[in-house]
């Protein structure tokens, strides 16, 4: 399996402390693959360094064994939902639009390719039918799923998303899970940072365990264990125990799954 | 004639500033054009004294400087030090402006140029400074030239760098991502509204420049749903501000600068109360009627 993202000794610090310290590791391609760890891990600052937003001290990062100028064409971010603010005068086509700016063709007239792309993108979210409304009007979930469009229309290999599942209703999730399923399957390569471990098991086939440290990385069966976990959220108890049911009820797959398929 | 030269000045300067004050409310930046138009003070006096002229070109460059400046020190004691945003706008501009009003007071033998005409240039007076060739023939007031200039090239930077500008102010972090430069567009923007309230201030004074950067971008923002029609409504506000305020000042015979900016923030009044939608008075005229009840 080829690799699609790589890093060496990577330290991130602000004003001199530490989030992140010594990372090392590599990501195969064609994975969907989960960042947790507890508040403050430094799992956002993971992403803005492999997108190069933030300046590591010490340690580089590659992808597919190049460096981000080379093939920032292939790497799409989807950044947090406050990142920006929801009542600009925006329409949601326009913000899926942005997905097709590039920095060596931010003068001419986007073609009607773009647009395609664009609209298919929307499509695929279940955004289309809302293209024309300002991005204030929507709910939290599809202010997301149009951030999604908007990476979707860049028409990128390497996907990084920064909590697309935070504060999304039930639609909106399944929406975006539908799709990072259709994503691996035509190849792509999709990592996420995530907050609730109880859908972590569930989402992801690969994992990247952070406390500042990397405590392990690798696919989910081999990093979702009590031990790892327990290394990871250290003293928060009550995590903790939730951790515990988790890791027993991974161990029964088979029958959590025969509940959920039974027809209604 | 009088009439048209200060109508087309107020005009000329509503557009300038409100295309530029669009994009800074969007960045939440309003008060930094403030700022950057007390804080070029003395740029201008530097550029006056080395220059030993009142030629445009040496006074723009220096309040170009001293704008980009202001933006760096802005940048750096907000970063940097870790103050609040607004302390550190409130720091530099008075500071840098108090720097202006000593160098003019030092010199002022030798420069002709005082606070009450940069803080309350007279947009009355355009008329007066005309530009007439060695033959005689005049050409119209020198203002009117100067500030075409400069709208020229704001027209030029908003319409080719209307997709960077965009993107840098709606999502600095993706803009990044895919490449482009937020420092460059975020220092393109400030150079230009340095140099527009410079141009602008001699003409019309720094209270109507600060109220054009704001008032009509605002108002528009109240108005519309997307980017390129508050652009446009700005530009439209504007004009009709530069007429009605002019007409308000001839009929209370008051100051034109004032009337304008007045007039400004009457149509804000209007749109505040009024906007389809977010307007006060609009809200409690649908009430319930126009909800959608829950669950259709």
């Amino acid at each position: 399996m080829k690799t699609a993202i790589e890093t060496h000794n990577l330290t991130v610090a602000y004003n001199r402390r530490p989030v992140l310290w010594d990372i090392d590791f590599q990501i195969p391609e064609g994975q969907l693959i989960g960042v947790l760890g507890p508040n403050g891990s430094g799992k956002t600052t993971l992403l803005k360094s492999i997108m190069g937003l933030v300046q590591p001290s010490s340690g580089y990062v590659r992808l597919f064994g190049q460096s981000l100028d080379e093939v920032r064409s292939r790497i799409s971010y989807v950044p947090q939902r406050e990142s920006v603010d929801w009542n600009f005068p925006i329409s949601v086509r326009e913000v899926a639009l942005m997905g097709r700016y590039r920095k060596d063709k931010l003068l001419g007239r986007l073609s009607r390719e773009d647009h395609r792309l664009a609209d298919e993108a929307l499509e695929k979210v279940g955004m289309l039918p809302y293209a024309d409304r300002q991005i204030a009007q929507l709910s939290g979930g599809q202010q997301q799923r149009v951030f999604v469009a908007r990476a979707l229309t860049q028409q990128a290999d390497l996907y990084l998303m920064d909590e697309p599942f935070a504060g999304v209703d039930a639609a909106s999730e399944e929406a975006i899970l539908t799709l990072l399923k259709d994503m691996k399957q035509a190849g792509k390569t999709v990592l996420i940072v995530h907050h609730d471990l109880h859908t972590a098991h569930q989402f992801f086939d690969w994992m990247v365990l952070l406390n500042t440290r990397l405590i392990k990385c690798g696919p989910t069966a081999s990093v979702f264990t009590a031990e790892y976990l327990k290394q990871a959220y250290g003293g928060q108890l009550t995590i903790l125990s939730q951790v515990s049911d988790l890791v027993k009820a991974r161990d029964f797959p088979i029958r959590e799954r025969s509940f959920k398929d039974q027809p209604k | 004639m009088n009439a048209f030269w200060i109508i087309l000045t107020g005009a000329l300067v509503a557009t300038s500033c409100g295309l530029l004050g669009a994009f800074l409310i969007l960045r939440k930046m309003a008060m930094v054009g403030d700022a950057i138009s007390h804080a070029v003070l003395p740029g201008i006096v530097i550029a006056y004294l080395l220059s030993e002229s009142r030629d445009v070109l040496p006074m723009l460059i220096g309040a170009a400087a001293l704008g980009v400046f202001t933006t760096f020190m802005i940048e750096f004691l907000y970063q940097k030090a870790r103050l609040q945003i607004d302390a550190s706008i409130g720091i530099t501009f008075t500071w840098l402006f108090a720097m202006g009003i000593i160098l003019i007071s030092l010199y002022a033998g030798q420069v002709d140029l005082d606070q009450d005409c940069v803080l309350y240039g007279e947009i009355a007076y355009v008329p007066l400074d005309l530009w007439i060739t060695e033959s005689g023939r005049s050409l119209g007031p020198w203002p009117v030239w100067i500030l075409s200039g400069v709208l020229l090239l704001i027209l030029l930077m908003v319409l080719l760098g209307y997709r960077g500008l965009k993107v840098t102010t709606f999502n600095p972090e993706y803009a990044a991502a895919i490449g482009i430069s937020t420092v460059f567009w975020h220092y393109l923007l400030m150079s230009a509204v340095s140099v527009t309230t410079v141009v602008a201030f001699e003409s019309v004074g720094a209270i109507l420049v600060v109220a054009f950067l704001i008032v009509p971008p605002a108002t528009a923002y109240l108005l519309t749903e997307k980017l390129h029609h508050m652009l446009l409504l700005t530009v439209g506000l504007g004009i009709l501000i530069a007429v009605s305020g002019y007409y308000l000042a001839v009929w209370i015979d008051g100051s034109v600068a004032g009337a304008m900016a007045v007039t400004s923030g009457v149509f804000l009044l209007l749109a505040v109360l009024f906007s389809p939608f977010s307007g006060v008075l609009t809200q409690r005229f649908r009430q319930k009627a126009a909800l959608v009840p829950p669950g259709e």
